[in-house]
């Protein structure tokens, strides 16, 4: 855990503190159940997000295709009689196959991220909304899946799946994020696509590579958000989610430009968000404010981080300065005049 | 006027340079110039990379003050002048590289920032007044196009003549051209030149500095010759001509060659054959890159040589042409291909194509390689940090740990890291792209060390360098590009600067 992890997770011990104290229903089982659940559900959309913001790019087509992957999920399930092992795998490669088409786009054809992504985002939500017609696909009266609904929206131990699903995968991108030779050499193109090339890293395979990873948990979590609804109106199910994902990421500490960020970060981004919608409702704070106090925290969070980086990089610059004064006067002259030019 | 002097001075200088010096730490860049600069006067401007040129003309401009001497404009002592100032006396620059906006159109580049306002509180721009004040410019450059053409649709000639617009405009007394024609096709210079000449004969004063001698035979009323910051000589204009410019150039014998190579040069690792590049697709290389040889590629800026080594490196596509490694007709499609055929480059800019600045040393150092590294697809810290510290005690990089940020480090260990990459993986081809440059003396040497041991162990090396002591010092053989192609190729009996430099710049030698 980065030093800027450990500031996150305080940040959120100290605003749980104070709402408990303020509503002790906080800390209701029920409650918190509640909101594991969501962090369960919008932590897998971020967690792909983040694969993304890490190279540099943005996927703006989030919360269409959770409106889109699960309108086709249900109508798969319960009006096509699709058994759900095997809708589950068709709507994953679906999501997949559409990461690979933006990933295509714009690392062959160079299109922007912003704008495939925003086109992704038209086009899935009409899509959603042709496919039923503009009406909501939802389960009949009785129809039961014992299993699908057990592992989608069951507990175990009184902890919701979702919320153990969110850490077994979270656990898997860490370890694919920080460990791997692919994660590494996406923090190298995030963080200079062209040394990364030109060290001989597959540059565009891997950030294709990172879209499909986005689309694979999309999906996953588009039969997650199915399934937590049950029925679904395809013009609003799934809006601004993306952005949520996005907000997750720039909290947990990624920069839009890329190469910085950490998973462990997006996660606690994806908490102390939902702790916050948490916060609204508790504290009785009218739900209509829920965006604006959602911003305004974002923003009070960048910023303080924005200005920790300054200072830190100004006390580094003094103490450089300060080196080379002290050092042997050939060596430090030397330093001068090639960074001089 | 009355002039008791018997010496016939035509007009007296506008401006005037009295000592001028400017020293960096451990460099002087212009060491006690003086220089004077009448109405209506062309000089040539000439000297090799780093000889001060560029410095004298940061000091022109009031980017750069300079620490000792005087600048006497119209009969004004300065110690410095500001950006503001040197713009308000009429000293207009055309650089090299065009500072042009290419998605606004001629009108609104020359007059960026100096907009005509209309009336009223908007400040809105008034486009009428605009295009009027900016006809009668272009008509003076004898450019063909209107003001409302956008940049972008402009030739780079026709692009020089509004950057020439955009000097007149501020009603210059003094254009210094940079290098204006490196990048322009012949015809296109020919206007250049005789843009020049009207410019002289509306009194206007100008500085062309040029690597192409015989353009600056041609315009040029004077010559000044720059060494190592000092001006070495100046050539009237009955005594200016291409050989004596090169003598005043070069002056200094060359330092003898660093190390002496331990053996002979081997087969053939790499063959160019008529391989084209984008830079000058019309024009065919063709070049032998032997085991064991360090092949110096000299050649102007501009001249396809880097371009060349993108293509040999798989950044760039070759157009048309034939790569042959060990005989064998090879692709490379991608930097990964070249890597796989341990083709390796290490590149001009460091920091937009080398390495990571902001990733620690073991990072840029295993980027490379780092699936050898890794076992499963994971990387192993322990590994990765083992093979960096072999790396770094190997280079002597000089760095508290392998974890330290790139960034921090000076120009040379920063190249250092470069070359590490590359060492671990067994290198067959390696290109060096400018290797030094930036690089203080003590770090200079230690990369040619290098590149010895790596040529005596076998490694064929193509070395770019734009430094001819460097290229002499260090190379085997030398290559010579001139606009896209090998103007001749000298072994190692026949180096000497001059014959260098008088391929490089499109002359044949004996």
């Amino acid at each position: 855990m980065t030093r800027k992890d450990l500031g996150l997770l305080l940040l959120i011990l100290v605003v749980g503190v104070v709402v408990a104290i303020i509503n002790p229903r906080f800390l209701l089982p029920i409650n918190l159940a509640n909101t594991s659940n969501l962090i369960g559900l919008f932590g897998i959309l971020s967690l792909g997000q983040a694969f993304v913001i890490i190279t540099g790019g943005i996927e703006l087509s989030v919360g269409s295709l959770v409106a889109l992957l699960g309108v086709l999920f249900i109508d798969f399930v319960a009006v096509q009689n699709m058994n759900w092992m095997v809708a589950l795998p068709v709507i994953l490669l679906l999501g997949a196959v559409i990461g690979a088409i933006h990933g295509w786009l714009i690392t062959r054809l160079n299109l922007q991220p912003f704008v495939v992504t925003l086109c992704g985002l038209l086009i899935y939500r009409g899509a959603a909304r042709f496919y039923t017609a503009d009406g909501t696909a939802g389960f009949a009266f009785g129809q039961n899946f014992p299993d699908l609904e057990f592992l989608t929206a069951g507990r175990t131990y009184g902890i919701p799946n979702t919320f153990i699903a969110l850490v077994i995968i979270g656990a898997v991108m860490w370890v694919v994020m920080h460990r791997s030779v692919f994660g590494r050499y996406l923090y190298a193109i995030g963080k200079n696509e062209e040394a990364a090339r030109y060290s001989g890293i597959r540059t565009s395979r891997m950030i294709m590579s990172a879209y499909i990873i986005c689309g694979l948990l999309t999906a996953l979590s588009a039969v997650y958000f199915a399934m937590y609804t049950r029925s679904i109106s395809p013009a609003s199910h799934g809006q601004f989610y993306e952005l949520y994902a996005i907000a997750a990421a720039v909290l947990g500490g990624f920069s839009l430009r890329g190469g910085e960020g950490s998973i462990v970060g997006v996660l606690l981004g994806t908490v102390l968000l939902q702790e916050l919608q948490n916060l609204v409702n508790l504290l009785g704070i009218p739900s209509s404010l829920n965006f604006a106090v959602m911003g305004g925290v974002i923003l009070l969070g960048v910023l303080i981080d924005q200005q920790w980086h300054a200072i830190r990089a100004q006390r580094r610059l003094v103490s450089a300065a300060r080196q080379v004064e002290t050092r042997a006067p050939a060596e430090g002259k030397v330093k001068v005049a090639a960074e001089g030019e | 006027m009355n002039h008791s002097s018997d010496i016939p001075a035509p007009a007296a200088p506008f401006l005037s340079l009295s000592g001028v010096g400017k020293t960096y730490p451990g460099v002087v860049a212009l060491d006690g110039l003086s220089l004077d600069i009448r109405p209506g006067e062309v000089i040539g401007l000439v000297g090799e990379n780093g000889a001060g040129k560029s410095t004298l003309m940061k000091i022109l401009g009031g980017v750069v003050s300079p620490d000792r001497g005087t600048i006497t404009l119209d009969g004004v002592e300065h110690t410095s002048l500001t950006v503001e100032s040197s713009i308000a006396s009429g000293i207009a620059f055309v650089h090299q590289e065009l500072n042009l906006f290419e998605n606004l159109d001629v009108a609104a580049n020359i007059y960026l920032g100096r907009e005509p306002l209309k009336a009223g509180p908007l400040k809105l721009v008034d486009r009428d007044r605009l295009r009027e004040m900016v006809k009668p410019l272009l008509k003076r450059v004898g450019a063909h196009f209107s003001a409302d053409t956008p940049v972008a649709a402009l030739s780079l000639a026709e692009q020089q003549m509004v950057e020439i617009a955009k000097a007149l405009s501020i009603n210059a007394r003094l254009v210094i051209f940079d290098e204006p024609t490196s990048s322009l096709p012949l015809a296109e210079t020919e206007r250049l030149l005789s843009i020049v000449a009207s410019l002289k004969a509306d009194g206007i004063s100008v500085i062309f500095i040029s690597h192409r001698l015989h353009e600056v035979e041609r315009v040029a009323d004077r010559v000044v010759v720059l060494r190592d910051g000092a001006l070495v000589g100046t050539l009237a204009k009955k005594d200016i001509g291409h050989d004596a410019m090169v003598k005043l150039m070069i002056g200094r014998v060359l330092a003898a060659r660093t190390a002496k190579p331990q053996r002979k040069a081997g087969a053939v690792a790499l063959r160019v054959s008529g391989v084209r590049t984008a830079a000058y697709p019309g024009r065919p290389v063709d070049l032998d890159i032997r085991y064991g040889e360090i092949l110096g590629l000299a050649g102007l800026v501009g001249s396809g040589r880097t371009e060349l080594a993108r293509v040999l490196f798989g950044i760039d596509r070759s157009y048309g042409g034939r790569v042959l490694q060990d005989g064998r007709e090879v692709a490379i499609g991608s930097a990964r291909a070249a890597v796989a055929r341990g083709i390796f480059l290490v590149p001009e800019d460091r920091k937009r194509n080398g390495i990571l600045l902001d990733l620690p040393i073991a990072q840029n150092i295993t980027l490379a390689d780092l699936s050898s590294l890794a076992s499963r697809f994971m990387v192993s810290a322990e590994r990765e940090t083992l093979a960096a510290e072999k790396q770094r005690g190997r280079l002597g990089i000089k760095a508290p740990s392998v974890s330290t940020r790139t960034g921090t480090l000076s120009g040379g260990n920063q190249q250092k890291v470069v070359l590490a990459k590359w060492l671990s993986m067994n290198p067959k081809v390696m290109i060096f792209d400018e290797p030094t440059r930036g690089i203080d003396i003590g770090a200079k040497n230690e990369i040619y060390g290098l590149m010895r041991t790596l040529a005596d162990a076998g490694v064929a090396i193509l070395m770019i360098s734009s430094d001819m002591e460097e290229v002499i010092g260090v190379s085997d053989r030398i290559a010579v590009m001139h606009e896209g192609q090998i103007a001749g190729i000298l072994e190692d009996d026949a180096f000497d600067q001059e014959s260098v430099l008088l391929l490089a710049v499109g002359r044949h030698v004996r």
